[in-house]
């Protein structure tokens, strides 16, 4: 799951530094994500995984890294992250 | 509604009365509206957000909301200086946590009346409070020292405080930003341009080079991400709102004053404007809804835990909706009430006048740019699913 995510804020996160060098708990938009990106990134992960993110989930929180995306995706019922 | 608060709109209402007396000065002069701040210092109007516990009267945002209501109709700049200065009240009542310095400031608030001013835009970045360029800059002696490019300070020259938005540190991203909170003394404000606009011209929001240096404790402990989503922005848009309802209210007032005094004059003559004046009701009915809903959806979401529904981003929409959509009706309604009073309403001398009202009310549009809010809106969009 970690990997799709990864590569998804990859095509979309648009990060000034590449997310490889991003551990799976470092805070996203500290790494430079904007709020802008930060829709794009939630539009990709509705597409690649196949969801929707109810309203109450739609908060900076939820997105700011990617350990809290699969919690997300997770509480959705995706599965235990990888 | 309690006595505290009833006392509270009474002394409103007393500043109010004067602000009406001075407004056409205010505005003609661009100064600042003097005699009602000062009654509204004297009435405890300054400090009226502050908790029981700090020794202020707690008083709702429903009490603040329509005391803007109240010093809209009388004066629009006046309301504007009174509605920015609560906002930063509340930003500081509510992010405060357990800060010693910040509940010691408050104290203060109450027994001694303050007035703050704020800078969140930066020439930078304009009216886009998400970011910063500016930075705290930690010096060896343990201060933190900070230059900001203030593109328009309301009142900088007359507050007492000044809470600006800055980067947390020099090496921070745009977006990881903190709010400060500074005292005059410990502030330098540079006049960088004169302040001669269209309206609003009693706020008297020049442009202004900050520097300061200040105490580690004097920075708010919340991140300003969270300080914005969860007040400054809600209650920044329900606030303006119905400041902007007043204005668009005395106009409506005005337009009716003008028809009657019509009907008066000649009882045969035929009843377009009354009829004009029906039309105009609705639309006044319309932004008043708007802004009524605006302040009890902020109510009930502020009772949620730990304010999760005002983090979301379909609040975000919400609310600036709420102030795209009253930013918009409220210079509408007053263009329409010149229409009606004709020559009188464009005359500055009048009974009639509504000319400052058009003036002040189109300053909404500008004040954090429409266009700016429909751009965020338009993402936002793509992926909130409940409107
Ligand atoms: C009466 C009044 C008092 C004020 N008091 C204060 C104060 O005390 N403290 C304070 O900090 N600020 C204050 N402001 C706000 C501040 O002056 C401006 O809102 C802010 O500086 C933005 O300025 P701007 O319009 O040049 O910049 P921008 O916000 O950058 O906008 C400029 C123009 O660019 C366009 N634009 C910008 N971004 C976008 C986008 N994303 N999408 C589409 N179009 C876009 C818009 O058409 C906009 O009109 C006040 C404003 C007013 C009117």
């Amino acid at each position: 799951m970690n990997d799709l995510i990864r590569t998804v804020l990859r095509d979309h996160g648009r990060l000034p530094v590449p997310m490889e060098t991003l551990a799976d708990s470092d805070d996203l938009y500290r790494a430079g994500m904007a709020s802008h990106a930060s829709v794009n990134v939630m539009l990709g992960l509705e597409d690649a995984f196949d969801v929707e993110f109810p309203d109450r989930m739609l908060t900076r929180g939820v997105f700011a890294s990617v350990d809290a995306i699969a919690a997300a995706l997770t509480e959705l019922g995706l599965g235990a992250p990888a | 509604m309690t006595a505290t608060a009833d006392d509270l709109l009474a002394g409103v209402a007393r500043a109010a009365q004067i602000a009406a007396t001075h407004a056409d000065d205010v505005d003609r002069q661009a100064r600042f509206p003097r005699e009602a701040m000062d009654e509204l210092a004297g009435c405890g109007a300054l400090a009226a957000l502050v908790p029981v516990e700090l020794g202020g009267l707690e008083l709702g945002l429903d009490v603040l909301a329509q005391s803007c209501v109240l010093l809209g109709r009388a004066c629009g700049a006046t309301a504007m200086v009174f509605a920015m200065h609560t906002i930063q009240v509340a930003c500081l009542v509510r992010h405060r946590k357990d800060s010693a310095w910040f509940e010691a400031y408050l104290r203060e608030l109450v027994a001694t009346p303050r007035l703050i001013a704020s800078a969140t835009s930066e020439v930078a970045t304009g009216g886009n409070l998400g970011a910063s360029s500016a930075a705290l800059e930690p010096q060896p002696d343990g201060q933190l020292r900070f230059d900001k490019k203030a593109p328009t300070i309301s009142y900088g020259a007359e507050a007492d405080d000044l809470l600006t938005t800055l980067r947390r540190s020099p090496d921070a991203e745009p977006g990881d930003q903190v709010a400060v909170l500074t005292r005059r003394g410990q502030h330098e404000l540079t006049e960088t341009g004169r302040w001669d606009p269209l309206g609003m011209r009693g706020t008297c929001s020049p442009g202004f080079a900050v520097t300061a240096t200040v105490g580690p404790a004097q920075v708010l402990p919340e991140p300003f991400d969270r300080i914005s989503a969860i007040t400054m922005v809600p209650v920044s848009h329900v606030l303006w709102s119905h400041v902007w309802l007043g204005i668009a209210t005395d106009a409506f007032e005005r337009a009716r004053a003008f028809t009657r005094a019509g009907a008066q004059r000649d009882p045969a003559g035929g009843d377009a404007n009354g009829r004009r004046l029906s039309t105009l009701l609705g639309e006044l009915s319309l932004l008043r809804a708007a802004v009524a809903a605006g302040l009890a959806e902020l109510t009930t979401a502020t009772a949620d835990d730990d304010f999760a529904g005002l983090m979301t981003m379909a609040a975000a929409l919400r609310f600036n909706t709420l102030k795209t959509t009253a930013s918009t009706s409220a210079p509408q309604v007053c263009w329409s009430a010149l229409a009606m009073c004709g020559i009188s309403g464009y005359r500055n001398d009048t009974p009639y006048s509504v000319g400052r009202h058009l003036r002040d009310a189109l300053s909404g549009s500008v004040m954090v740019a429409n266009d700016r809010l429909h751009a965020t809106n338009a993402r936002l969009l793509l992926v909130v699913k409940d409107v």
